[in-house]
């Protein structure tokens, strides 16, 4: 049995306690939070050990891997702690909110060979990951542009603040929303050579962008834009959408349904045909042991098991990969601050017009 | 309970298979008018049951039904709770114990039970828990609801994190309280049955995806053609079509032949589909009978 220990119970870190309780190779021993209310909870109903000090934790279990599912914020010292204490870490996106030192445990968990991986759950959804399979084969020729978006309704009036909504603390549009689509762009084309034109608005929030659009580009011709909405109340929830374009035709997939045009051509894979293809979650998703909110919440957490149970150091979601997002996030930060530098300091602008008569005419002289 | 229950899926852009249908329908009921107009089209094909969940516009359908009992003798609720988007968001800014008290009528209780971070006790939560209910039966007041259902993402996340009790109290109140039968939504349908059983819950109600193609069916279909054959409970069939993925006829007559089945939840909009749903439901269901 692989001993686990669940870090933060919010939402998310519920949620995994839920499903990797039932796996059948996991013994859920403890898990760690600041909120009394919640542990006495599952002390008492649930009969799990409780801690509200990660270090104790670490010392008075002997733990195989944990789940960190805390605010952003402490992503980082918190996987530290647990990868020195030789356990494999699962941990939610984003990883990292300091590139820098997200370098360094990715470094760090290869070292000591642990297991690591990011809750990227997209990548464990049945339409997102046929996208990826027909990206491979070329099913589409050469791909030449890609939107990737989100939607949702997340934040719909002003108000207080919580560290969801501080930049600061991790929160914010941008790593909890715009970091799957493009974590999805990561997945199908690598990092991208350059952002351009990035826009970071907020419509409600004081503290952090509520939308954010952006252009960029992958090299050889490919370009993408980003377009992201936590505040759009015409979603029942949570929405993400990649629709790319190529020279042999066309792939449009959410979590429900892949859509494939494909033009007549050499590398028409199996069962499709020339025209639209249409495939449903139905036929695209795997079964799962246990199910509480969606396939891929399981689906992602018995990878991360499995990993452990049979050695496997690959990983589709590992620290490396979530890096490139953490890294594209950054990007976009610099790209969109940049903007707002030159609106608040017209003379770099000036300077950059062409000299008018008279200074062409003194330097002369 | 009847032989087909009415759903609500269709009115809250709930499409398991495509986001744009989702949307269309959401369109179509935006105003609660048109959902009474569905309802009706059930009743007049002899529905008698609407399961649904407790969304904030269903207390607007339970107020026409209020108003307009005479006209709808027989007709009941299956109320599910709770309708988990609403909590949702609520425990990512708040956090379990602020949604909890965000959502309690007294937030005194709340805040006498966790005030200056002492144990809280279990029957302080036992409290907190049957308070909750009763927040989301409020819009139900003066309805029959013979059954009263906990929604499957709850019960399937008790189930996960092993608060077994927490199943206990439900049907205890929901039998005290409301004089009704509990009843369970689950995509773990063999393994909550385990659960109820240890708790001491007979004979259970349990709700849950059964298909010919194993859609959504934890476990696997072998599993529960077994659970079904061999284990005592009364089991309702949703997702019987599986978001369409079977035609209405083969779908149906799968699930009818299944041993135990007690009832079929379905949902739709348009009058023909309604009709041709329950006419099919009541083909093979008097087929089984003989």
């Amino acid at each position: 049995m692989i001993k686990v220990a669940v870090i933060g119970l919010g939402k998310m870190g519920l949620s995994h306690h839920s499903i990797v309780n039932m796996h059948p190779d996991v013994e859920l021993v403890a898990v760690c939070d600041s909120s009394r209310f919640v542990l006495d909870m599952l002390e008492k109903y649930a009969g799990v050990r409780t801690y509200t000090n990660l270090g104790k934790m670490l010392e008075s279990e002997a733990l195989d891997a944990v789940i960190i599912a805390t605010p952003s914020k402490l992503h980082g010292p918190m996987v530290r702690q647990c990868l020195e204490h030789s356990v494999h870490v699962f941990c939610e996106k984003p990883f990292c909110l300091d590139t820098e030192e997200g370098g360094q445990l990715t470094a760090l968990a290869e070292q000591n060979g642990l297991i690591n991986q990011v809750g990227y759950h997209y990548r464990f959804v049945g339409a997102f990951q046929e996208v990826k399979r027909l990206l491979e084969i070329g099913a589409i020729g050469t791909v030449t542009h890609v939107k990737a978006e989100a939607y949702g309704p997340v934040v719909l009036r002003p108000s207080g603040a919580s560290w969801r909504n501080q930049r600061s603390e991790g929160g914010g549009c941008l790593y909890d929303y715009a970091a799957h689509p493009i974590n999805l762009l990561n997945w199908y084309f690598g990092m991208p050579s350059m952002v351009s034109g990035t826009v970071m608005n907020k419509i409600f929030s004081a503290d952090s962008e509520d939308e954010i659009y952006a252009t960029l580009r992958f090299g050889k011709g490919l370009s993408g834009q980003l377009s992201v909405n936590w505040s759009d109340e015409s979603y029942r929830r949570m929405t993400t959408k990649i629709t790319i374009a190529g020279t042999q035709g066309k792939i449009y997939a959410d979590r429900q349904e892949c859509q494939v045009y494909l033009r007549d051509g050499k590398k028409m894979p199996a069962d499709y045909l020339p025209g639209w293809n249409v495939s449903y979650t139905t036929e695209l998703t795997s079964d799962v042991w246990f199910y509480v909110r969606g396939e891929e919440y399981s689906a992602q957490l018995d990878y991360f098991v499995q990993r452990i149970k049979f050695r496997q150091s690959d990983n589709v979601n590992s620290f490396a990969s979530a890096l490139q997002t953490d890294r594209v996030m950054q990007m976009l930060i610099v790209d969109s601050e940049q903007k707002s530098r030159e609106l608040l300091n017209p003379r770099v602008v000036t300077e950059q017009n062409p000299p008018s008569w008279w200074q062409r005419l003194a330097r002369a002289s | 309970m009847d032989k087909v229950l009415f759903g609500d899926n269709q009115f809250f852009g709930v499409n398991h298979m495509s986001e744009e249908k989702a949307r269309a329908q959401s369109m179509r009921f935006r105003d609660t008018q048109a959902m009474i107009e569905v309802l009706d089209m059930a009743y007049e094909a002899g529905i008698r049951t609407f399961m649904c969940t407790t969304h904030d516009r269903i207390s607007e359908v339970c107020d026409y039904f209020r108003k307009h009992a005479d006209s709808y003798p027989g007709f009941k609720f299956y109320p599910g709770m709770p309708y988990a988007h609403k909590y949702a968001n609520a425990v990512t800014d708040h956090g379990i114990a602020g949604t909890i008290k965000r959502f309690l009528p007294d937030d005194g209780l709340f805040d006498a039970v966790v005030r200056g971070g002492s144990a809280v006790a279990k029957k302080e939560i036992d409290g907190i828990a049957t308070l909750l209910i009763d927040a989301e039966m409020k819009m139900f007041a003066g309805l029959s609801t013979p059954v009263i259902f906990l929604q499957n993402v709850v019960t399937d996340f008790l189930l996960g994190l092993g608060m077994k009790d927490a199943f206990r109290i439900f049907a205890d109140h929901i039998k005290t309280k409301y004089n009704a039968e509990p009843g369970f939504f689950s995509m773990n349908m063999p393994r909550l049955l385990d659960v109820l059983e240890e708790v001491g819950v007979e004979n259970p109600i349990v709700c849950t995806n059964i298909n010919k193609i194993g859609f959504r069916m934890s476990g696997g279909i072998d599993l529960y053609q077994e659970t079904l054959a061999h284990r005592q409970f009364r089991p309702i069939a949703m997702s019987v079509l599986a978001s369409g993925a079977i035609p209405p006829r083969e779908a149906i007559e799968y699930v009818c032949k299944l041993p135990k089945l007690q009832s079929i939840v379905f949902g739709a909009s348009g009058r023909g589909n309604i009709r041709q749903t329950k006419a099919l439901i009541d083909e093979f269901m008097a087929a089984r009978q003989e």
